[in-house]
């Protein structure tokens, strides 16, 4: 199910905090600080960054030679340092943004798993389809007064989960139709 | 069968409706709060739109009973049955509703002249409803001279004119692109939410089902009520 939080989560996990912040540091150097800033603002929505994460991954892109300390400033507190991106680092974001994603395939199903194993304990697969649709539709709904209410960026998010979950309920339409084709297969 | 919740505007029960051996509706129910916005699912052939028909009181199902605002439409007359449409109700269908020979306004317009309102009053009154529908600009364009989505805005305006209680949308968004189709949506449930209208709102499609406060699914001329499901 894709509420708010979940689905931001599932964004950012699925995109690659290393890569984002190296990609943000290309436009100019920044403190750790003003990376996470900027990460939130664009990327980040109900999910900020943690701070242990941005430095965490800093230190990795250090270590790999994709970044380098511009500066180090001293104040009250503890030593702020100044990334900025190396050339690497820039090749390294090149080649991750020429790279297509691999598409999800959705081939282990769950909700396929219950619609068969229900079929073959004779209960009612059509009324787990439709308690199901009932979800997904409860989800949209709020995806879709985010998105009357939000900016073009909360557009844009809750449109690409709003088309996923509509993917979903177009297969459970179709398994709903076939649902007595499947019965005869699965029983056989 | 069901008792229906109190403080229902429009409620039905146990409805059936054959045509030849077909049970297009076998059973089916239904209820309503003013202000409230539900979605009809179902697969093609399910019967939900012969459901709205018979909800609008425009065809009359073999048996069952339907409740609008405490009086029984099914003991209405026809002559009964067609002032309550055109003073409580408002329609939008997916292809052909504007009279092609009048101006978008006059179009908008055209159920409070049926009414006797002057031309004047009237075409005021439209106005206002364009411009919520964002529409204004077509006042003096024919149907023919603006776009699919432009049209259906059109025609929202002209469904919200005369005030009504309940609104009875079928497949409003069928024939736009899931944008325009969503403008259209936004426009209408905000229009049909500021009036505390109920809209019964036929769909297919999940995304226009996503502007509904819940959904009813019709399958093989019975429905169910998914809130009161889970």
């Amino acid at each position: 199910m894709y509420t708010r939080d979940v689905y931001t989560l599932c964004i950012v996990a699925l995109m690659s905090i290393s890569h984002t912040l190296l990609g943000l540091l290309e436009s100019g150097p920044r403190h750790g600080y003003d990376l996470k800033r900027a990460f939130d603002e664009k990327f980040g929505h109900d999910r900020p960054l943690h701070y242990g994460q941005v430095y965490s991954t800093m230190s990795r892109l250090l270590k790999n030679g994709l970044v380098e300390v511009e500066a180090i400033e001293a104040g009250d507190g503890p030593e702020r340092k100044r990334y900025a991106i190396t050339d690497a680092g820039v090749t390294d974001v090149e080649r991750w943004l020429a790279t297509p994603q691999k598409p999800e395939e959705y081939l282990q199903s769950a909700l396929y798993t219950k619609v068969v194993l229900a079929l073959l304990t004779h209960r009612n697969a059509g009324d787990i389809l439709d308690v199901q649709r009932s979800e997904h539709l409860r989800s949209m709904r709020i995806l879709t007064d985010r998105k009357r209410n939000g900016d073009l960026a909360d557009q844009l998010i809750c449109d690409h989960a709003l088309f996923h979950l509509e993917a979903d309920l177009r297969w459970l339409e179709l398994t709903a139709a076939r649902l007595d084709r499947l019965r005869e297969a699965v029983t056989r | 069968m069901t008792t229906p919740p109190t403080g229902s505007l429009l409620t039905a029960q146990d409805l059936r409706k054959t045509y030849g051996h077909t049970h297009a509706l076998d059973g089916a129910g239904f209820a309503i709060h003013p202000g409230e916005v539900v979605a009809i699912m179902g697969p093609s052939g399910s019967g939900k739109s012969t459901l709205l028909h018979c909800l609008a009181g425009i065809l009359p199902p073999d048996s069952g009973s339907i409740m609008y605002n405490g009086r029984e439409m099914t003991s209405m007359s026809d002559g009964e049955r067609s002032a309550l449409r055109r003073s409580e109700f408002g329609f939008v269908f997916q292809f052909g509703q504007l009279v092609p020979e009048l101006t978008c306004v006059e179009n908008v317009a055209l159920p409070l002249r049926l009414n006797g309102t002057s031309r004047k009053e009237a075409e005021r009154a439209a106005l206002g409803w364009m411009e919520r529908l964002e529409v204004d600009d077509l006042k003096g364009k024919r149907p023919g001279e603006v776009s699919g989505g432009q049209g259906q805005r059109v025609a929202v305006a002209r469904a919200l004119v005369t005030g009504p209680r309940v609104l009875f949308a079928d497949e409003p968004t069928g024939a736009l692109d899931s944008f325009n189709g969503e403008r259209v949506m936004d426009l209408f449930t905000d229009a049909a939410r500021s009036t505390n209208a109920a809209v019964v709102l036929v769909t297919h499609e999940a995304r226009v089902a996503s502007y509904s406060d819940r959904e009813i699914v019709v399958r093989d001329g019975r429905s169910r009520d998914m809130e009161r499901a889970i």
